[in-house]
């Protein structure tokens, strides 16, 4: 029973829960509560987008452009033709999977640099399509978003909105813990340390990466599909390269191959600049040293690092243990 | 019938022909070894054997199948699994995981069932760890069952990549080089570890230097240089033909030094024979 309570599944998604479920007791304002529903956006796309660096090994510089597909899609559907939100998000959610099956097939043929090239690549050109295509997209103004409703229920104010991320977090992180301790999962670790290794017994690797893209570039889809009822505006800025880096960058310093690591690495990444604020002009250096001093003492991102620093310190433990009862 | 058949097989890189013009069958149930000094082909050989390489000419059949041209997964998926010289162990994972992704051909479920974890699906989790529990023992790493892939020697790893070879329910097992890098006491245990693989019903392709188990465990023998056939035959005949004899001993004397590399191996060779 303990074993299980401590098993990532199990005991992960329940620490996640409670601190979901306690804390609005911190939150004592809409800014809280704004922030902390960014968090829980940006944490569901870099739990996908860990499935394939992190998991699988493949590399996607472009996932804010399928963030922003799902943001405009939905807006676009909702806002200019007054689909009802749920079909407007299920239909771009279905039309970004087709899109990254499509894409995905050749680019993922690609490796390392090159595969960071040609989904930095398709990230560019979803985003100028998005800000030249003003008739439908309204370019660099952006457009406005209807609240999202489902029947006579309108999901609106931060309050309800944290509740709703929350929850979908948490089927976020129990989908992607299923997966991977699921054949297939094991297939995406298994053609990350060798993809040869992989084939020879029976898995095909190209497969499995296409199916992986797809998911990630679904998790991102729905994200940015909310994040645009939310918000209630969506612009080209959450569509640039620049916040691909970002979300790379909270998967690496979360820890990579670590679904949890994604969760931390997206909360660290999202309020830390907000907590940077008190240091004003020199905001972005202590950022960026903070940034610099976690690789360096926590390489392997911050959850798998204290992970196993906990685990060497518990054997250490037991070992003197058993000295000392000898 | 024969259970693989080889007709006419040629790989060339650029102007090197790895494998030339060969041709092939092997039996059911037998040791099929394959021998020749270094740069033979003999890898390659194994490489085009499960698909790793698409041969530049010639048939591969397994039973009723051409495979010829086809992926590595249709080869595993045919029934050929593989070891490899150069270590292709999954480090990121535990040594049991290695083993229960050999399972994979016979896990595998849908994405759906897998995202949601279906209530099947976990049962056949546990006894998917069950069976590898299992395969990891049956090859002796009994002491491993809990370790990280990164944490064993190389002795076990090649263990573990046999005994994942071994999950996917092989009816043609490839082995390149399984004893080399082991120490005189893991390689005999080889031997033993070979004969139960045929007990099974699992035809093996030994490729292999130590020469000690070659002729103590095969049936048939292929023997190559520079990519072509040199002799084939039952292990016995093999073992006294003049030409192979010629091929280890005789190549360094007639090519008077200039076959510089292969002097050595031949006479390292030589001597395994002579004992």
């Amino acid at each position: 029973m303990l074993a299980r309570l401590a098993s990532p599944r199990t005991g992960g998604m329940l620490a996640l829960a409670a601190v979901i479920a306690l804390l609005p007791l911190v939150l004592s304002n809409k800014y809280f509560y704004d922030i902390a529903v960014l968090v829980g956006l940006n944490a569901i796309v870099c739990i996908g987008l860990n499935l394939l660096i992190g998991y699988a090994g493949q590399i996607s510089l472009g996932h804010a452009g399928f963030f922003g597909l799902g943001a405009y899609g939905s807006a676009i559907l909702a806002s200019r033709y007054g689909w009802p939100p749920l079909a407007a998000m299920l239909a771009t959610t279905f039309a970004v999977a087709a899109l990254a099956f499509v894409v995905g097939r050749p680019i993922l043929r690609l490796k390392g640099h090159y595969l960071a090239m040609a989904t930095l690549g398709l990230g560019v050109i979803i985003f100028m399509v998005i800000t030249t295509e003003d008739k439908f997209t309204g370019g660099p103004d952006g457009i406005a978003v209807v609240p999202f409703r489902i029947g006579g229920f309108v999901v609106q104010g931060e309050r309800i909105w944290y509740w709703v991320v929350g929850a979908l977090l948490l089927v976020a992180v129990w989908l992607a813990l299923n997966l991977i301790e699921s054949p297939a999962g094991r297939a995406l670790r298994a053609l990350h340390s060798s993809e040869i290794g992989a084939e020879v017994v029976g898995i095909n690797a190209a497969n499995h990466k296409v199916m992986v893209f797809v998911i990630s570039a679904v998790f991102a889809s729905v994200a940015g599909s909310l994040a645009a009822h939310y918000s209630g505006f969506v612009t080209p800025g959450k569509v640039t390269f620049l916040h691909s880096i970002e979300l790379v960058t909270m998967v690496v310093f979360g820890g990579m191959a670590s679904t949890f690591g994604a969760v931390v690495g997206a909360a660290v990444l999202t309020t830390l600049p907000q907590l940077l604020a008190v240091f004003e002009d020199y905001e972005m250096m202590v950022f960026g040293a903070v940034m610099m001093g976690t690789m360096i003492f926590l390489p392997r991102g911050v959850v798998p690092s204290l992970a196993r620093l906990l685990q060497t310190r518990r054997q250490r433990a037991s070992a003197d243990g058993e000295e000392e009862g000898a | 019938m024969s259970l693989l058949r080889v007709d006419g097989l040629s790989k060339k890189f650029g102007g090197l022909n790895a494998v030339e013009d060969l041709s092939f069958d092997i039996q059911p149930g037998a040791v099929y070894s394959i021998i020749g000094p270094n740069g033979a082909g003999k890898t390659t050989l194994l490489n085009l054997l499960s698909g790793v390489y698409q041969p530049s000419a010639g048939h591969i059949s397994f039973g009723e199948h051409d495979l010829t041209g086809r992926p590595p997964h249709e080869y595993a998926s045919h029934g050929i699994a593989r070891t490899f010289q150069n270590l292709q162990v999954f480090f990121n994972m535990s040594a049991l995981e290695n083993v229960m992704v050999g399972r994979y051909l016979h896990e595998r479920s849908g994405l759906v069932s897998a995202l949601m974890r279906s209530r099947r699906l976990a049962r056949a989790e546990d006894a998917c760890r069950e069976e590898a529990a299992e395969l990891m023992r049956y090859v002796g790493l009994h002491d491993y069952l809990s370790a990280a892939a990164d944490a064993m020697p190389y002795g076990a790893l090649k263990r573990l990549e046999i005994a994942r070879a071994l999950a996917t329910e092989p009816k043609l097992m490839l082995l390149d080089e399984p004893a080399a890098g082991l120490n005189p006491t893991e390689a005999l245990e080889l031997d033993d570890l070979i004969g139960r693989l045929t007990g099974r019903g699992v035809t093996v392709v030994l490729v292999e230097h130590n020469m000690r188990l070659v002729m103590g465990v095969s049936d048939h023998i292929l023997v190559l240089d520079y990519g072509r056939k040199l002799a084939e035959g039952p292990a016995a005949a093999v073992r006294n033909d003049p030409k192979v004899i010629e091929a280890y001993l005789g190549s360094a004397v007639a090519h008077d030094g200039s076959f510089e590399s292969g002097i050595a191996s031949a006479v390292a060779v030589a001597v395994e024979m002579r004992r």
